[in-house]
C-alpha cells in the first residue's frame, strides 16, 4: 500500500530531520507513530503527501511514486491521501458543510468551487459522514464557533471526504481533553476500518497508542528503533525511543478502563487480514 | 555613589534614555535643531499684522457661507469629487488584490514579491498631488486624470495593509486546504481569503472615507473635482464660497465616515 | 435555510434563495452605481488627449531622465524647509492635540459639552487636507513657511487627536482607581496613572503622523507654502523636467528615510 525507501530529509538550516528511514504500510492497517519531540514524526508524515519535500528517498503509494510528480500529478495524488492536524486546522471563517466539502477540491474546477456548486453525491456524501461524526445539525453552523472534540470531528469528516486511500493523522489529541482523545481516537480507528483505509497516527500518548493501533513505530532523532506489536512495547523499549527513565505506571491505564471498554479496544485493534 | 552609607537615601526616577551620552547627545541635538530651524521661518510681522486684519474678514466670510452665487460650479465639482471616489476606489480595489497577494512574501515567489514591494512603495512615497500633476501630463486635465492617480494611491494603502494580513495568516489553514488536492486558485480562495476578507473590506471602505478627503486637493493641479473651485474662491478672496465648499466637504466627509462605521461594525 | 430536502435527499446551497436574491440585487445596484459614476467621468474627458498618453509618458521620461544632478545644489534649502514645515508643524499639532484628546475622551472629559467641542474641533481639522490648510492660510498670511507649518499642525491636530483620545478611552482603570483612592488630586491621577499608560502610544501616534507630514510637506509649495513644492511648481511651469525629476528623487529618498526613522523608533517604543 505505502512504501517509504530511505527517506532523509535535511533541512536548510542543517538540521537531520530524517536519516534514510524504510517503512511499509499494508492497507488498513491503523499504524501509531511515536518519539520525542524532534524526533521527526511531523517531518516523515509530511514527506509523504510532500507537504515537506523529501531530500532523498522514494516513495510508493501503491504503484504511484510520489517524490518524482510534478505539481499536476502532485495535485492528483493528494486527493487520495487524507490528512487530519493537530489544531483541527479548519477554515475557521467558513461553515463546517464548507470546511467538509473542501475535501472535495482536487475534483472540482475552480468556478464550480467558488461558487460553492459542489455536486450531489458530495453533498450526499458529506452529510453521511457529519452524521456519522455526529454534527448533522451543525452544518451551517462557522468553524470558530465549535469545541475543540467537534472541531477534529469536521477535520476527520473532511479528511474523509477525499475517498482517501491512505489517512495521515498529526497529534490528532494534542489539544483535547483525554475522554475527547479517547472518543476521537475510536472515531478514527473505526471510520479506518470501516473504509479499509491504511493510517498513520502521529501521536505524543503512548498509552493512547497501545489502545487503538494494531502496529506502533517507534522513531527517535529521525531513525526507526522500534517496529512492533502494541504488547511488545516494554520499558526497555521505550527506553530506546524516548530515553532514560522510570515507565512504571505507563502501562496501568490500560488496566483501569471496564471490561467493556477493553472489548471495544481490543475489536478496534483487530487487524483484518480479509481483503 | 558613596562609600559611607548615608543616613537617607536619595532618590530620582530613572531616566527615559538610561545612557547618559545618548541622552544629552539627543537633547542637544534636539535644542540645536529647533534654533536653526526656527531661525530660518523668517517671519514677516508687517505681511502678519495685514493677515489679521484679512482674518477678520475671512471669519466674516466663514460665518456667511455663500452657497449660491456659485452653486453651478459647486454642484459640478462636488458630482465630479463624488464619481472620482466611488470608480477609484473600486479600481483601486480590483488591482490591489492581485498586487496584496504578489507582495505577500508566503504567497508569491521572489520576483512577483520585489516588483509589486516596488510599486506599493512608490505609490506611498509620493502624495498624491505630485502623482496627479504626472498623470495630467499624460492624460490631460480632467476627473480621469484624478481617478487614475487616486487609484494608484489606494494600490498603495490597500495592497500594502492586505499583504501584512495575509503574511500573518494561519498557515494550518492553507496547509490543510492544500492537502485536499485543491489548484493554487481554490487553496487562495478557501484558505487565505476567508481569513483576510473581513479585513479587507474595512479597510476599502475606510480608504473610500480617504478618497473623498484627497478628491478634493486633486483638483488643485487640474485632476478634477471640487480642488479648483475651492482654489479659485480663496486666490479671489470669495470667503463665503470658500467657506460654502469647506462646510459641505466636512459634512459629507462626517456623513460617509459614520456610513462607513457603521458598515465596518456590523462586519464584525 | 441553507440546508433543505428535496425528495428525501438533503441539499445543501450556501446562502438560502431569499439571501442568494439579495445578494444579486446588490451586486447589480452597485454595479449600476460605478458605470454611472464612470459614464460621468468619461463624459468630462478628452479621450483623443488619453489615446496620446503612451507618448506623453515616452516624452516625459525621455526628458526627466537622466535627473539634472547638479540642480541638487539649489535643493538643500527647499529640502531643509520641507524637513522643517513637517517637524515644526508636527509639533504644533502635538501641543494643540494632547489637551484638546483629553477633553475629548469620555473618561477624562470634564464636561460632556466640552467634549462635544473638542471633537468637533478633530473633525474638521480631519475633514479638511493640509493642502487646503495651506490654500488658506496662503491667503491669509501671505507665502512662506508659516503658512506651511500652521496648515501641517491645523491637519495634524485631528489625527493626532483622535489617535490620542482613543488610547486614553482604552487605559485600564485599576491604576487610576488606585491612584486617585490615594487622595490625588485631578491633575495628580493624570500624571501618575493615565500619562504612564498612554505615552508609548502617543509618541508612536506622533512619529507615525510626522512621517506622514514628511510626504504632505512636499506638496505644500505648489500653493505657496514653502518647501520642496515651490521648486517643483516652478520647474514644471518652465518644463524643465530634467529639474522635476531632480526633485522627484529628493523626495523619494526623504521619504524612505523618513519612514525608516519613523519604524525605528515606533520599534524602540514597543
Amino acid at each position: 500500500m505505502l512504501r517509504l525507501e530511505q527517506i532523509v530529509k535535511k533541512y536548510p538550516t542543517g538540521d537531520h530531520a530524517l536519516r534514510g528511514v524504510d517503512l511499509e504500510v499494508p492497507e488498513h492497517q491503523v499504524m501509531a507513530l511515536i518519539g520525542p519531540s524532534g524526533a521527526g514524526k511531523s517531518t516523515l508524515i509530511r514527506c509523504i503527501n510532500r507537504l515537506v519535500e523529501p531530500t532523498s528517498g522514494r516513495i510508493w503509494l501503491k504503484d504511484l511514486e510520489m517524490v518524482s510528480l510534478n505539481a499536476r500529478e502532485l495535485r492528483r495524488a493528494r486527493r487520495r491521501i487524507g490528512m487530519i492536524f493537530q489544531e483541527y486546522a479548519l477554515v475557521e471563517r467558513l461553515t463546517v458543510m464548507e470546511n467538509v466539502l473542501s475535501g472535495r477540491l482536487g475534483y472540482v474546477g475552480f468556478w464550480q468551487s467558488w461558487f460553492r456548486r459542489f455536486p450531489q453525491t458530495d453533498i450526499d456524501h458529506a452529510f453521511m459522514l457529519l452524521d456519522r461524526v455526529g454534527l448533522a445539525e451543525f452544518a451551517d453552523k462557522r468553524a470558530d464557533a465549535l469545541s475543540g472534540g467537534q472541531r477534529q470531528r469536521v477535520g476527520i469528516a473532511r479528511a474523509l471526504i477525499q475517498q482517501p486511500d491512505l489517512l495521515l493523522v498529526d497529534e490528532p489529541t494534542a489539544s483535547l481533553d483525554p475522554k475527547t482523545s479517547r472518543q476521537i481516537m475510536r472515531l478514527i480507528t473505526e471510520l479506518a476500518r470501516e473504509r479499509n483505509l491504511a493510517v498513520i497516527i502521529n501521536i505524543h500518548d503512548v498509552p493512547l497508542a497501545q489502545m487503538f493501533a494494531q502496529r506502533i513505530v517507534g522513531l527517535r532523532q529521525g531513525t526507526l528503533v522500534y517496529d512492533g506489536t502494541p504488547e511488545g512495547l516494554t520499558a526497555d523499549r521505550l527506553t530506546d525511543i524516548y530515553g532514560e527513565e522510570n515507565w512504571e505506571g505507563q502501562f496501568k491505564a490500560e488496566e483501569d478502563l471496564s471490561t467493556e471498554e477493553q472489548a471495544q479496544i481490543a475489536d478496534a485493534r483487530r487487524f483484518d487480514p480479509v481483503v | 555613589m558613596s562609600i559611607k552609607a548615608p543616613s537617607t537615601r536619595g532618590w530620582r526616577p530613572p531616566p527615559l534614555i538610561s545612557d547618559p551620552r545618548l541622552r544629552w547627545l539627543i537633547i542637544i541635538g534636539v535644542v540645536v535643531y529647533l534654533y536653526f530651524a526656527l531661525s530660518s521661518v523668517n517671519i514677516n510681522v508687517e505681511r502678519l499684522i495685514r493677515g489679521l486684519d484679512r482674518g477678520s474678514r475671512m471669519f466674516a466670510g466663514f460665518l456667511q457661507p455663500d452657497f449660491t452665487t456659485r452653486w453651478r460650479d459647486i454642484q459640478a465639482g462636488l458630482i465630479e469629487s463624488l464619481t472620482m471616489t466611488v470608480v477609484s476606489t473600486v479600481i483601486g480595489i480590483i488591482i490591489s488584490i492581485p498586487i496584496g497577494f504578489g507582495a505577500a512574501r508566503n504567497m508569491a515567489p521572489m520576483p512577483i514579491y520585489l516588483f509589486c514591494r516596488g510599486l506599493i512603495t512608490i505609490s506611498r512615497t509620493f502624495q498624491e498631488v505630485i502623482i496627479a500633476i504626472v498623470f495630467v501630463v499624460m492624460f490631460g486635465f480632467g476627473p480621469l486624470a484624478g481617478v487614475l492617480t487616486l487609484s494608484f494611491a489606494t494600490i498603495g494603502f490597500l495592497a500594502k495593509l492586505l499583504a501584512e494580513d495575509i503574511e500573518e495568516i494561519d498557515a494550518a489553514q492553507v496547509e490543510a486546504t492544500r492537502t485536499t488536492g485543491a489548484s493554487w486558485l481554490q487553496t487562495v480562495t478557501y484558505g487565505v481569503l476567508p481569513q483576510v476578507s473581513p479585513r479587507l473590506v474595512g479597510l476599502s471602505i475606510y480608504r473610500f472615507d480617504i478618497n473623498l478627503r484627497e478628491s478634493a486637493i486633486v483638483g488643485v493641479v487640474g485632476a478634477g473635482g471640487i480642488g479648483a473651485t475651492l482654489q479659485t474662491a480663496f486666490t479671489r478672496y470669495d470667503f463665503d464660497i470658500a467657506s460654502a465648499i469647506l462646510i459641505i466637504i466636512i459634512v459629507l466627509v462626517m456623513i460617509t465616515e459614520l456610513i462607513s462605521s457603521y458598515i465596518r461594525r456590523r462586519l464584525q | 435555510m441553507p440546508v433543505s430536502l428535496e425528495q428525501d435527499r438533503r441539499v445543501w446551497q450556501r446562502y438560502d434563495r431569499a439571501t442568494v436574491l439579495k445578494r444579486w440585487a446588490w451586486w447589480i445596484v452597485a454595479t449600476i452605481v460605478v458605470l454611472g459614476c464612470w459614464q460621468i467621468i468619461s463624459g468630462a474627458t478628452r479621450w483623443e488627449f488619453v489615446a496620446d498618453a503612451p507618448q506623453q509618458l515616452a516624452q516625459l521620461v525621455v526628458r526627466a531622465f537622466p535627473p539634472r544632478w547638479d540642480y541638487m545644489s539649489e535643493l538643500w534649502k527647499p529640502l531643509w524647509d520641507t524637513v522643517n514645515i513637517a517637524t515644526l508643524g508636527t509639533l504644533v499639532g502635538l501641543i494643540i492635540a494632547f489637551p484638546v484628546a483629553f477633553l475629548a475622551a469620555r473618561n477624562t472629559t470634564p464636561h460632556p459639552v466640552i467634549r462635544i467641542i473638542a471633537l468637533l474641533i478633530i473633525v474638521v481639522s480631519r475633514s479638511v487636507n493640509s493642502l487646503i490648510w495651506a490654500l488658506m492660510l496662503v491667503a491669509l498670511i501671505g507665502p512662506g513657511l508659516l503658512a506651511g507649518i500652521i496648515a501641517i499642525g491645523l491637519r495634524s491636530i485631528g489625527f493626532l487627536g483622535k489617535l490620542f483620545y482613543e488610547a486614553i478611552e482604552e487605559t485600564s482603570i485599576e491604576p487610576i482607581e488606585a491612584i486617585a483612592s490615594t487622595g490625588a488630586s485631578r491633575f495628580q491621577v493624570l500624571t501618575y496613572a493615565y500619562l504612564p499608560q498612554v505615552l508609548p502610544a502617543f509618541t508612536g501616534v506622533t512619529v507615525f503622523r510626522w512621517d506622514i507630514n514628511i510626504r504632505e510637506s512636499t506638496v505644500l509649495g505648489l500653493v505657496g507654502a514653502g518647501g520642496l513644492g515651490i521648486a517643483l511648481n516652478s520647474s514644471i511651469n518652465s518644463l524643465q523636467w530634467d529639474r522635476a525629476g531632480m526633485i522627484f528623487v529628493v523626495i523619494f529618498v526623504m521619504v524612505l528615510i523618513s519612514e525608516w526613522i519613523s519604524a525605528r523608533v515606533r520599534k524602540a517604543i514597543i
